[in-house]
C-alpha cells in the first residue's frame, strides 16, 4: 500500500478558472486550424517547417516531462529508495507532458488523419529518426498510464486489479526507463538531417548524448521545481532534505554537459566564435550561463540545503536545458532564402492552453487522488 | 540478410562516436553510387535564354494552378518554388547585368528538385510516403501514406519539397521529374519544351559524359547541342551553338553523394543560390548512428533485459522489507 493520499480541497479556484479561459480561446484558433489549414493560424512556412508547436510542446515539452524518467532511473535501477516519495507526483507530471505533447502533434501534422500509418509495420520507414521517436514516443505514453494506473486504482479499490498489475509493473518500470532513454537522444539526432541548415554550434554528432542529458538535467530539475511549487500552494512542508540529495546527483550531470559541450566546439575550432558575439553566439552563452550558475549554486553543501537557492537552480536549468533544445530547433535553425519565423499570437495562445491543461489536471489530480506523500504529523 | 560494407562503416564510426569524446567527423570516403537506370536532368545555364517555356510546360503536365505574386493580370508570376510551382527559372544579376554568363554579368538558373542519389527527403519520412523508385531513381511523392510532418522539408538540403499552408487537407508538394510521363514512355515535360536543350533529360551516365564533353570545348567554337533528350526515347535532335565558357564543376555530380539532376553554368553556383555541401548525404550520418544503436534493435533489446532484472528486482526487495 502507497503511503500517498488525496489532499482535498476545491478544485474550483480562480486560477483555475483563468487556465481553462486560455484553452477556450485556443480551441477557436484551433477551429480556425482544422478548417482553413495551417497557415491561417501560424506563422511557419516552407523554410520553417516546424515551429514552436515541435519545438516546445514537444521538444521541450517532454524534457519537462523527463521527471518520472528520472525518479524511475534513480529509485528503480541506482537503488535509492530514499527519493520514493517523488516518484508518484514526477510520475503524473511525465503523463500529463508526454500525453500532451502527443496531443500538440495532432494539431501540428498536416494530415493527421491517416496519422495511423505511422503504425503501420509496410509503411514504416526504419531509417527515419522520426519514426523511431513517433513509436518510442506514443508506446511510452501508453506506459505512463500504466505506470501510474496504481493510483486510479487505489481511488476506486480495486484491490485485485492492483494486485495482479503490481505483479508486471515491473516490465513497464523498465520499459519507462528504455523508452525516453531512446527517443530524447533521437530527438537530438533528429537535427542532424538539417545538414548546414542548423548551426555549427549546434550541429554536432553529440546531439544525441547532449540531448539525452539535457532530458536527464531538466526531469531532476522539474522535479524540484514541482515539489516546490505544490508545497507552497498547497501549504505542505519543504521537502527541501531530499531535494537536496537530488541536487547533489545534478551538480555531476551538469558538469558533464558542460564539458561534452564545450570540449565539441573546441575540437571544431568554434570557441572564437562562440565569444565573439552576435545574436545566435550569445543564445549560446546564455543557455550554458543558466546551467552554469545553476551548477555553481549546487556544488555548495549548504547552498543544497536552502529552499530558495535550490529552486532557483532548478530553474536555471529548466532554462538552460530549454534554450538548449529551442536553440537546436529553431533559433540556430536557418534555411537561407530569406524565409524568417516568430509564432503568431494563436500558435501561443495554443501552446499556452497545452500548459494550462497541464495545470489544471494536475490541481485535479493531487485533489483527488492518491498522488502526493502523506504528511505525517509528529 | 545483405550488409553492405560501407553501412558497416558507417555504423562502426557513428558508434565510436557515442562511446568516445574524439574529432566527431563522420565524413568517410564514399564513392557516388547511380542506379544503372537512373534518369535526370542537365540544365545548362549557358543554353537557357529565360523564356520560361520550360515553366509553362512543367505547370500543363502537373496540372498545378497559376501563382499571381506581383503584377495583376500577369497570368503566372511565381517568385520562388512553392506548393503551386514545381520548376522555375530565376536569373543572377551582378550591376548593369550586361555579359551573358559571367560573375559579373548575368544568368540563369534553374530550380527543382535535384533527385538525389541518396535522398535526405526519403531518408527522413517516417511513412515511406517518399520514395526512391528502384529502376529510374526518380525520388516521388505518395499524399496516401503521407501523414504531413513536414520532415522532408527540414532535412532537404534544396529546400525543395513544399507544403499546403493554407489547405485544411494539405500535401507536399515536388517535383516528381514527371514520373507519369517517364512511366508511358516520355520524357520530363520542362525538357519536352525547353527549345534551347538548356533542359536536357536523359539517362544519367550519359548526360554525366555530355556535360564533360562540353567542359572540354573551346569557348568561342561553334558545338552540335543535343536537344530535350539523350534517352533515345525521342528522336534526337541537335542545334549548333557556341560554347560559352563554363565554371569547371557540375554541380550535383558529387554534392551530398550526388544527384540526378546536373547544373552548369558561367558563374560559380553559391552566386546562383547553390548552397556549399560536402560529398557525404547527411542522411547518412543520422542513418549511420541510428543503424550503429538500433540494427536489428539488438542494443535495446539486452538494455531492457538489463533494466527488467533490476527493477525486479529491487521491487522483490521492496516486498521482503
Amino acid at each position: 500500500m502507497s503511503e500517498a493520499k488525496p489532499i482535498g480541497g476545491k478544485v474550483w479556484s480562480l486560477p483555475v478558472l483563468f487556465f481553462l479561459a486560455v484553452v477556450v480561446l485556443a480551441l477557436f484558433f484551433l477551429a480556425q486550424r482544422f478548417f482553413y489549414g495551417l497557415g491561417a493560424v501560424t506563422n511557419m512556412n516552407d523554410g520553417y517547417p516546424w515551429g514552436i508547436w515541435i519545438a516546445y510542446d514537444v521538444v521541450i515539452g517532454t524534457a519537462f516531462a523527463c521527471g518520472g524518467y528520472c525518479m524511475a532511473l534513480l529509485v528503480y535501477i541506482f537503488n535509492k529508495g530514499e527519493y520514493h516519495p517523488l516518484v508518484r507526483p514526477a510520475l503524473m507530471a511525465s503523463m500529463f507532458g508526454y500525453t500532451l505533447a502527443g496531443v500538440s502533434v495532432i494539431f501540428d501534422i498536416g494530415r493527421y488523419w491517416q496519422a495511423y500509418n505511422i503504425m503501420i509495420p509496410a509503411y514504416m520507414n526504419f531509417k527515419s529518426v522520426l519514426l523511431e521517436v513517433a513509436l518510442c514516443i506514443g508506446t511510452y505514453v501508453l506506459v505512463l498510464w500504466i505506470e501510474f494506473a496504481p493510483t486510479f486504482l487505489e481511488k476506486l479499490k480495486a484491490d485485485r486489479l492492483a494486485a495482479k498489475l503490481n505483479k508486471v509493473i515491473f516490465v513497464f518500470i523498465a520499459l519507462g526507463v528504455l523508452l525516453p532513454t531512446m527517443h530524447q537522444s533521437s530527438l537530438g539526432t533528429m537535427m542532424l538531417a538539417a545538414g548546414y541548415k542548423l548551426s555549427p554550434f549546434w550541429w554536432t554528432s553529440f546531439l544525441p548524448l547532449l540531448f539525452l542529458l539535457s532530458a536527464l538535467i531538466m526531469g531532476y530539475a522539474v522535479v524540484i521545481f514541482e515539489s516546490t511549487v505544490a508545497a507552497l500552494a498547497f501549504n505542505r512542508p519543504l521537502e527541501t532534505r531530499i531535494l537536496g540529495k537530488l541536487s547533489e546527483v545534478m551538480v555531476w550531470i551538469l558538469g558533464f554537459v558542460l564539458v561534452v559541450r564545450f570540449q565539441d566546439l573546441n575540437a571544431r575550432d568554434l570557441l572564437p566564435m562562440v565569444f565573439g558575439g552576435g545574436f545566435k553566439a550569445n543564445m549560446l552563452v546564455l543557455e550554458n550561463l543558466c546551467l552554469l550558475a545553476a551548477m555553481m549554486t549546487l556544488i555548495y553543501p549548504a547552498n543544497r540545503k536552502n529552499p530558495k537557492l535550490l529552486f532557483l537552480s532548478a530553474i536555471a536549468i529548466m532554462l538552460g536545458g530549454g534554450l538548449y533544445r529551442m536553440n537546436t530547433y529553431l533559433v540556430g535553425f536557418d534555411p537561407g532564402n530569406g524565409f524568417t519565423y516568430f509564432p503568431s499570437v494563436p500558435e501561443m495562445v495554443i501552446t499556452f492552453a497545452i500548459i494550462s491543461v497541464e495545470i489544471v489536471a494536475y490541481v485535479w489530480f493531487v485533489k483527488r487522488l492518491p498522488v502526493l506523500h502523506e504528511i505525517k504529523q509528529a | 540478410m545483405k550488409i553492405r560494407r560501407r553501412d558497416f562503416l558507417k555504423g562502426i564510426a557513428s558508434g565510436g562516436v557515442l562511446a568516445v569524446i574524439g574529432k566527431p567527423d563522420l565524413a568517410l570516403a564514399t564513392e557516388r553510387q547511380y542506379q544503372p537506370g537512373a534518369l535526370g536532368i542537365l540544365y545548362d545555364a549557358t543554353l537557357c535564354v529565360g523564356c520560361q517555356s520550360c515553366m509553362v510546360a512543367c505547370k500543363k503536365a502537373n496540372n498545378m494552378p497559376m501563382e499571381r505574386t506581383r503584377a495583376p493580370g500577369v497570368w503566372d508570376d511565381p517568385v520562388d518554388l512553392s506548393s503551386s510551382t514545381l520548376n522555375i527559372i530565376k536569373k543572377y544579376q551582378h550591376g548593369e547585368g550586361q555579359v551573358k554568363d559571367s560573375v559579373d554579368g548575368y544568368s540563369f538558373v534553374k530550380r527543382h528538385c535535384m533527385h538525389c542519389v541518396e535522398p535526405s527527403c526519403v531518408s527522413a519520412c517516417p511513412v515511406s510516403a517518399l520514395t526512391k523508385d528502384k529502376e529510374n531513381g526518380i525520388v516521388g511523392y505518395n499524399k496516401e501514406r503521407c501523414i504531413g510532418c513536414r520532415y522532408c522539408q527540414i532535412a532537404c538540403p534544396f529546400n525543395i519539397p513544399k507544403f499546403q499552408w493554407d489547405d485544411p487537407t494539405p500535401e507536399i508538394v515536388k517535383c516528381q521529374l514527371c514520373s507519369h510521363l517517364v512511366e508511358k514512355g516520355g520524357i520530363s515535360a520542362c525538357c519536352e519544351a525547353c527549345p534551347t536543350g538548356a533542359s536536357l533529360f536523359g539517362p544519367v551516365e550519359s548526360l554525366i559524359n555530355e556535360a564533360k564533353r562540353r567542359q572540354q570545348m573551346v569557348p568561342g567554337k561553334y558545338y552540335d547541342f543535343p536537344i530535350s533528350d539523350l534517352s533515345g526515347r525521342t528522336s534526337p535532335e541537335f542545334k549548333s551553338r557556341m560554347a560559352a565558357k563554363y565554371v569547371p564543376e557540375i554541380y550535383g555530380e558529387y554534392e551530398v553523394g550526388g544527384t540526378q539532376v546536373l547544373h552548369m553554368a558561367g558563374v560559380p553556383f553559391n552566386k546562383l543560390g547553390f548552397p556549399d555541401l560536402p560529398h557525404e548525404s547527411y542522411a547518412s550520418i543520422s542513418d549511420g548512428i541510428q543503424y550503429a544503436i538500433y540494427k536489428g534493435m539488438v542494443y535495446p533489446i539486452v538494455v531492457l533485459g538489463g533494466l527488467i532484472y533490476m527493477v525486479n528486482k529491487r521491487e522483490g526487495g521492496d516486498k521482503e522489507e
